[in-house]
Formats: structure tokens, sequence, C-alpha cells
């Protein structure tokens, strides 16, 4: 059965060509994928993220459940509203899913998990958190907008109210806060500045007409893959999965080894891989000549061994192919990509691609 | 709807073909084909003088989301290649039928047209 998000009819206002995602009737773009792409690096653009899922942990004991469920440390949550990305793990170090997790107060955080994971990740987290005796409470009467680009935060508060706009306003990078009817947190997964607003269903719609109305224009799933490759950001289940550890995915950033007391899901498995050695590095290519990059091409060192890109495009603000991939770690600068049974070059760089609008690559 | 020129012939594949009443035919995708693919950003065509079997594979057209195949509508060899393709892969999306068109070949069998898909046929075909 597939499912619609409070915003569905705002879609099809706005013509959107719907797609199926995890379950979800969803607008992959509404016209131009490239345009609003490019409305989102320049001016200010809208997805409707609603289908993400959205789950509320309450007890007295939940900061030391989520040091023990997750791979990042949430003793670097030291001040109320302050968001941390993590990878959750299972016991092999695989990655169950990639997630944000928001400390609201002491007994209270709000944590964002993918949607196409939701029933593993929801059974995961219930049957870890039961020991704590933390509350698992899934919200799925609250729809998702996210707001961005360059204008995208001037743009939002001028639809708050005077006294919403300026707390929305004060917000710093990576925090959350409830603010009036919103939880409004300074994050996203384009590489730009802006916000994403939690809002109730029955609010949706009111607001992204008011969003609507103040310029913001609706972009779809499809410019939110160009963007966050281009901004160097994983997605789940295409960069990393269950089998594959963090380390390997270009996360090794977002896990949490010291201190070493702390004892969460998948420590001893990744500090034995550490020790072994031999893990795989996660880079960027970019395509030296004309072609597209796309998940699944072999990845050739220049010392003859093999590698594989996970996600690849065309990046409509550098105007060539791109990708990430999982290769040996003895990679050089230059590499090659077997597109179509022919090999061709590629340069390897480090992620992101583009930053703020500016590309990082050259 | 999409646009389905009736002065045209198309394939299953969603290419369209122009007879060009001098013994070639143009080749290009259809409107609807262009609009599944989403924004176009690669074209990599044959080399004119190839020689090609029907449905042979002899072309890509790369949107941001995939990469599709152009297959041969009828035996020929390729006789021109829209070189503004190569920066310009986008104007297959502005227009299909014109300035987007593909290659252009000579039928090995000029009767061999009559096996295509009229305006109707096609307009049926995409339907489904």
């Amino acid at each position: 059965m597939s499912q619609r998000t409070a915003l569905y009819e705002k879609h099809l206002e706005a013509n959107g060509k719907i797609v199926d995602f995890a379950g979800w009737e969803m607008p992959i773009h509404y016209g131009s994928q490239i345009e609003e792409h490019h409305q989102v690096r320049n001016g200010a653009g809208m997805f409707d993220v609603s289908h993400m899922v959205i789950v509320d942990l309450e007890g007295p004991r939940v900061r030391e459940f989520l040091q023990h469920l997750l791979a990042n440390d949430v003793a670097r949550l030291t001040e109320p509203g302050k968001a941390l990305y993590s990878c959750m793990l299972n016991e092999d170090g695989g990655v169950i899913d990639d997630l944000i997790t928001y400390f609201i107060f002491d007994d209270y955080f709000r944590m964002v998990v993918n949607a196409a994971t939701r029933d593993k990740d929801l059974a995961w987290i219930t049957r870890q958190a039961e020991p704590f005796g933390v509350i698992v409470t899934e919200r799925p009467e609250i729809a998702m907008i996210a707001v961005q680009g360059p204008d995208a935060r001037d743009k939002a508060m001028s639809v708050l109210t005077e006294g919403e706009a300026r707390q929305a306003g004060e917000l710093k990078p990576f925090f959350g806060k409830f603010i009036g009817p919103y939880f409004i947190a300074r994050t996203g997964y384009t590489g730009e500045d802006g916000f994403e607003i939690m809002v109730s269903d029955h609010e949706a719609g009111n607001l992204w007409d008011k969003l609507l109305e103040a310029g913001v224009k609706p972009c779809g799933l499809g410019a939110r893959d160009t963007l966050r490759l281009e901004a160097g950001m994983n997605l789940y289940g295409t960069d990393m999965d269950e089998t594959i550890s963090p380390l390997e995915a270009g996360l090794g950033w977002t896990v949490a080894l010291q201190p070493e007391e702390r004892d969460f899901i998948g420590r001893k498995a990744l500090e034995t891989q550490q020790a072994k050695g031999g893990l795989r590095k996660f880079v960027g290519l970019v395509l030296e000549g004309r072609g597209v990059l796309r998940g699944h091409q072999k990845v050739i060192t220049e010392d003859g061994q093999e590698g594989e890109i996970t996600s690849g495009t065309f990046s409509p603000t550098l105007q060539r192919a791109i990708a990430m991939a999982r290769v040996p770690a003895t990679i050089g600068d230059h590499c090659q990509v077997e597109i179509r049974g022919k090999l061709l070059p590629a340069r390897v760089v480090k992620l992101p691609f583009v930053r703020k609008g500016q590309s990082l690559i050259d | 709807m999409s646009n389905i020129p009736s002065e045209l012939k198309y394939t299953k594949s969603h290419e369209w073909v122009s007879d060009n009443e001098n013994g070639t035919i143009t080749v290009g995708i259809t409107d609807h084909a262009q609009e599944l693919l989403g924004d176009l950003v690669f074209v990599e065509l044959p080399e004119a003088g190839k020689a090609l079997d029907a449905e042979e594979a002899c072309a890509v057209v790369e949107s941001v989301k995939a990469a599709s195949d152009i297959y041969a509508p009828v035996a020929g060899e390729v006789t021109e290649v829209n070189e503004a393709l190569e920066d310009q892969p986008e104007l297959i999306n502005s227009d299909p039928y014109g300035e987007g068109w593909l290659f252009k070949m000579k039928a090995a069998d000029p009767d061999s047209l009559e096996s295509l898909l009229s305006a109707d046929d096609y307009a049926a075909e995409a339907e489904e």
C-alpha cells in the first residue's frame, strides 16, 4: 500500500511528477530537476521530506541509551537544541541506518531516521531501548519541509510571526528548537544553509503555501539527490548498508572511539577492522571527459586494483560527472572508470565537491 | 499528453523516424521519451559511416536520472549525426522532433519503413 504525505495535493497543484519512493508517492521533480537544483544553489527551494521518520525518545536514562545505540557520542551534545549526525550500527559494525538526533531536554531527545528503513529501525531502537526504560514514540502525524538555499532562511523567516522569526534567526548551524507551532532546525541535506521545519500534518499545507508565496520553489527528490551528492553527503542503501562499515563509507568522522570505555553497539567490530587494517577508502571522483558516472561502475586504480562507484550523477553545478566511490586505500590522484565497456579517466578528489554554491574541486 | 506528430513513423522503443524522401531518414526520440527521461545531460552517438542492423543499440542518451539505449529503427548506414548535442543535449528536451534529432541514416531497404508504427499505433503503445 503506497502512502501519501500531508503535502501530496500540493505536489499535484505544483505539477509534481510523482514516483514511488520507499512506499511513498513522492515528487521526483516539478518540471526540471536541473532547474530545481540551481534554485537551491542560487536562491531558495523546498522539499517535502515528511516521509522521513521522526522518533521521540523519553526517559531519565535516554542519554545513556543513545551512548549505547549510536556510533557517535551524544556526550558531544552539551547545549540544548544541538543536533548530532550518527550511524546506528549492528554488532558486526554494519550500518543499520544513518540519522540525526536532537538534544532537547536531559530526558527528551528527538531522532530523524530514513523512510526506507523505518520498520527495521523502529524494531531495533525499541528493542535496545527496553533495558534503559526509554519510551520510543514515532510521530507520523508530523510533516517536514526542508527549505534550503542561500535565501532560504530569510524567506522562511518572512512567513513566521515576528517572535518566531527572531528565534529562528538566532539558531546556529546544526541546532533545532520548538518555536511556536513548529520544530525548526538549521540542518539540511544539500550543502546549503537553511531550515528543516517540522509541522503538524494539518498545518503543513498552509506553511507550504506561505513559503510558495514568499518565492520558495518546490523541489523534488531528484534535485535532492544531485544536491546531496555534490555536498558529499552519503545516501543510506546506496553508499552504505548493513554490510558496510562506516569506516569504509567516509563516515569515520562520525564514529567516536573516545572515550574508550563507552560501549556502543558495533564498537568491537570496528576496533577489529581497524586492527586488521586494509580498509577501503571512500573518495570523490570527477570524470575527466564526457559521460556520466553511475552507481556500480567499476573503478580501476593505477596499480590495477578495483573499486566501485556507490553513487554518481551529472553535477549541474560543476557541469560534469561526479561520483562517490569505495576504492583500495592505495589509490592515487587518478584512476579509470569502466563505462559501457570503455575505460575513461577520472580524477580522485576529496569530498565534498560543492559547499555553499562554490566548487571545491579546482 | 505528449506530442506525437502524425507525419512521422515510430518504434516501440520510443524513437521517431522521418522520411527525408531523398533516400535518408532522420532519427530522434519522442516527446514522451524525453519526458520520461527528464533533463538530458549526455549523448553518445554512432559514427557516420557505421552500418547498423535493425534494432541494434547504436546510441546512448543519459539524463540526470539514468542512461537509455537508442536502437536503429531499420537496417542501414549512418550518414550524419547531430553534433550540436555534444554541447547541448538539452535540445532533446526542448525540441525533440526538431533541433534535438540524433542521427540520419540511409535505409538498406527503403520498404523497411513500412514496418514501423504509425502515430496512432505509437500513441496506443505509449499509453500502456
